[in-house]
């Protein structure tokens, strides 16, 4: 009795450990799931070394106005540090030849500068203000700089099939306190690892926006892009989408194509 | 490129074969595309006040022109870039004035840059006061806030390294500051005859001035270092009579050295800014500095809008300050961001004179997009000034608001 008592809590607690080892160890790798799709999504984005492009992005509001911003981009893909970034806005008109500089960091804030050409000035800008609009878009200013494993804790949630392609569906939580986001729900596709669409929810946890991707194009027989985008605000019902018209690689742009000393030069 | 086929045949046979290489490479020089862009506005002025000289009226209409082109070669290694200016004003013919912005080469290097013509140039941090920025002259007849400039003739070399961007500045033919005419607002009791200025260099205009400056991000920090050696972009006043005993004051361009710094620090969500310069003219040494912070709150009640603060206060060493206005000042403003399609921004401030509290200026500034050509702005001053001493003394009946329609191409 005595002995069959205690094995009986042998078994129980040895039940329980295992059960409590399994399910700790269900958790963790829901995060190392998370984490291990992060960087491969990073991995096979990576070595594209720089790229040139030519794009639209389309304003609506609720109503269905519209109003069409014109740029162009010039970009750097760093080893050790975030990508560096130009744009160089063209429309609307007394805007254009205005040059946004953006070193996008991991973990620091990102450093920018604007020229101004009005005044010949070249301004430092703060990237704290990351969750604000990038010219009057749907698009907040964090939206537009680079993917880095450093910026988010990540967790794998489900399997998915999104518009016929199987896909992880990921939750990735801002490290920073500034980014505007309490979590982002990130669809990738199984088979290139490519974003599909992204769920941004609100500092109070409300779904805020929702990007989908279209159109994805191969470029250098290995980096996907997709030429349209779409930002929907399910909170003010307004949209943008960003239209690619021409996207180039290999066009010989190199560091000292991204100074602040040379932003007046930009075209 | 039409001009090019035509020359082709025009021509034969062997003649052809060694044009070849040249025409081949023509296009790209000759050819290469030139992009013509710009804009003009019309502006309204209506003046609270009535004047304090009979020539003066209450309102004023002046529209301005402001075409611009550029090109690029060589790989877009060289180019060339052009921007004029001209005003017409329906009061003031001293204000009826046009002048070449900026008309210069740059040939860029790996890591240099060599630039010729004219050119335009902005250095500092801070927005109430521009102490350091000494390479252009004000084109002060435009505005009242004296960011406009006037193009200045220059050769500068720069570097770009990692320890920073250096430029030397070559600078062959100075430019005087421009006045208001009797007929306009914004001026001194007596007329300022800008045909007879007076030089302490015995080049006069021609004086051959230099400077260099180096800039550099460290971090959060963005650090400028400028020395200046030439004539003073600010000049004195002669009185002065003519042969018929009529008073005037002519403007006096001492020679002078300038060393300037000034810094730009991200501090969480404060911003600070500051600039000092150290300057020694007509055997005077002074200095002048002019720091503060903005604070920027963003998505204010949980809105797109951004509402940024800003206070600076400036000071000036001076003895003599018949000319300075920003002694011993207080600025205080907000910047506020709407974050809309259209663009809008409102900026207003006010600058207390912390010496005569009955001394004080405030300005509002807000403009908006219509669309993609159109923008309107709307630009008020407010002086208040009861004290001879200071130069704002002579603005006390001018406030006026100015409305702009701006159309870009």
């Amino acid at each position: 009795m005595n002995r069959n008592f205690l094995s009986s809590v042998t078994i129980i607690s040895l039940v329980l450990t295992l059960m409590s080892y399994a399910s700790s160890g269900h958790a963790q790798s829901a995060q190392e799931k998370g984490l291990a799709i992060a960087k491969e999504r990073k991995l096979r984005d990576k070595g594209w070394g720089d790229s040139t492009g030519n794009m639209s992005m389309i304003l609506r509001n609720a109503q269905g106005e519209e109003v069409e911003r014109k740029m162009h981009l010039k970009s750097l893909e760093l080893v050790d540090d975030g990508d560096k970034g130009l744009t160089i806005f063209d429309q609307p008109l007394d805007v254009k030849g205005t040059v946004f500089l953006n070193f996008t960091h991991a973990i620091e804030p990102d450093d920018q500068w604007m020229y101004l050409p009005k005044l010949s000035k070249v301004k430092r800008i703060r990237s704290r203000n990351k969750s604000g609009p990038f010219m009057g878009s749907e698009f907040a200013f964090e939206d537009m700089s680079s993917f880095e494993i450093e910026k988010y804790k990540f967790k794998y949630l489900r399997d998915e099939t999104f518009e016929g392609q199987a896909s992880f569906v990921l939750e990735q939580e801002p490290t920073d306190e500034n980014s505007g986001y309490s979590k982002q729900i990130v669809w990738v596709d199984k088979k290139h690892y490519r974003v599909l669409k992204i769920e941004f929810y609100d500092r109070k946890g409300s779904l805020l926006k929702e990007l989908v991707n279209y159109e994805f194009t191969l470029y250098l027989d290995k980096f996907w892009r997709p030429l349209r985008t779409e930002m929907f605000n399910e909170q003010n019902g307004k949209s943008t989408e960003l239209i690619t018209h021409e996207l180039n690689f290999n066009t010989g742009l190199s560091d000292n194509d991204f100074n602040k000393g040379t932003l007046k030069n930009v075209r | 490129m039409f001009d090019n086929i035509v020359l082709i045949k025009s021509f034969k046979g062997s003649t052809l074969k060694t044009l070849f290489p040249l025409v081949a490479f023509l296009p790209t020089v000759v050819f290469a595309e030139i992009e013509y862009t710009g804009s003009a506005a019309v502006e309204q002025r209506y003046f609270f006040q009535d004047a304090l000289y009979p020539q003066q009226e209450r309102a004023n209409l002046s529209v301005y022109f402001a075409p611009e082109a550029y090109t690029s070669f060589n790989d877009g290694n060289d180019s060339i870039s052009f921007k004029g200016f001209y005003r017409l004003d329906q009061q003031d013919e001293e204000r009826t004035h046009g002048d070449i912005r900026e008309f210069k080469w740059t040939h860029s290097g790996d890591e240099w840059e060599v630039q010729t013509g004219i050119g335009k140039v902005f250095w500092g941090q801070t927005e109430s006061l521009h102490l350091v920025d000494i390479i252009n002259q004000t084109d002060a007849i435009e505005a009242i806030d004296g960011e406009d400039k006037l193009g200045q003739p220059m050769v500068t070399f720069s570097l770009f390294k990692d320890w920073g961007n250096t430029t030397v500045f070559v600078l062959p033919y100075f430019r005087e500051r421009t006045f208001s005419g009797s007929d306009g607002r914004f001026r001194a009791a007596l007329p300022v005859d800008t045909d007879n200025p007076i030089f302490e260099s015995e080049d006069e205009e021609k004086n051959l001035d230099w400077a260099v400056r180096w800039q550099h991000t460290l971090g959060d920090w963005e650090v400028g270092l400028s020395y200046f050696d030439g004539t003073s972009r600010e000049p004195d006043f002669v009185f002065t009579t003519n042969e018929l005993l009529e008073p005037s004051l002519r403007p006096l361009y001492p020679l002078m050295q300038q060393a300037g710094i000034d810094v730009l620090a991200l501090l969480g969500g404060w911003t600070i800014k500051f600039e000092g310069i150290q300057r020694t003219v007509m055997e005077q040494d002074y200095t002048a500095f002019v720091g503060g912070f903005e604070y920027s709150f963003v998505g204010v009640f949980d809105s797109v809008y951004n509402i940024n603060w800003l206070m600076e206060y400036q000071y000036d060493g001076r003895d003599d300050i018949t000319n300075v206005v920003a002694q011993n000042d207080l600025m205080i403003g907000s910047r506020f961001v709407f974050n809309d399609i259209d663009g809008t921004v409102i900026l207003a401030g006010v600058v207390q004179d912390l010496d005569y509290s009955n001394v004080r200026s405030g300005f509002i500034e807000a403009s908006s997009r219509i669309n993609d050509h159109w923008k309107w702005r709307v630009d008020a001053w407010m002086f208040s000034s009861d004290e001879i001493a200071e130069p704002s003394y002579m603005l006390r009946r001018d406030d006026y608001v100015q409305l702009s329609i701006e159309y870009y191409f």
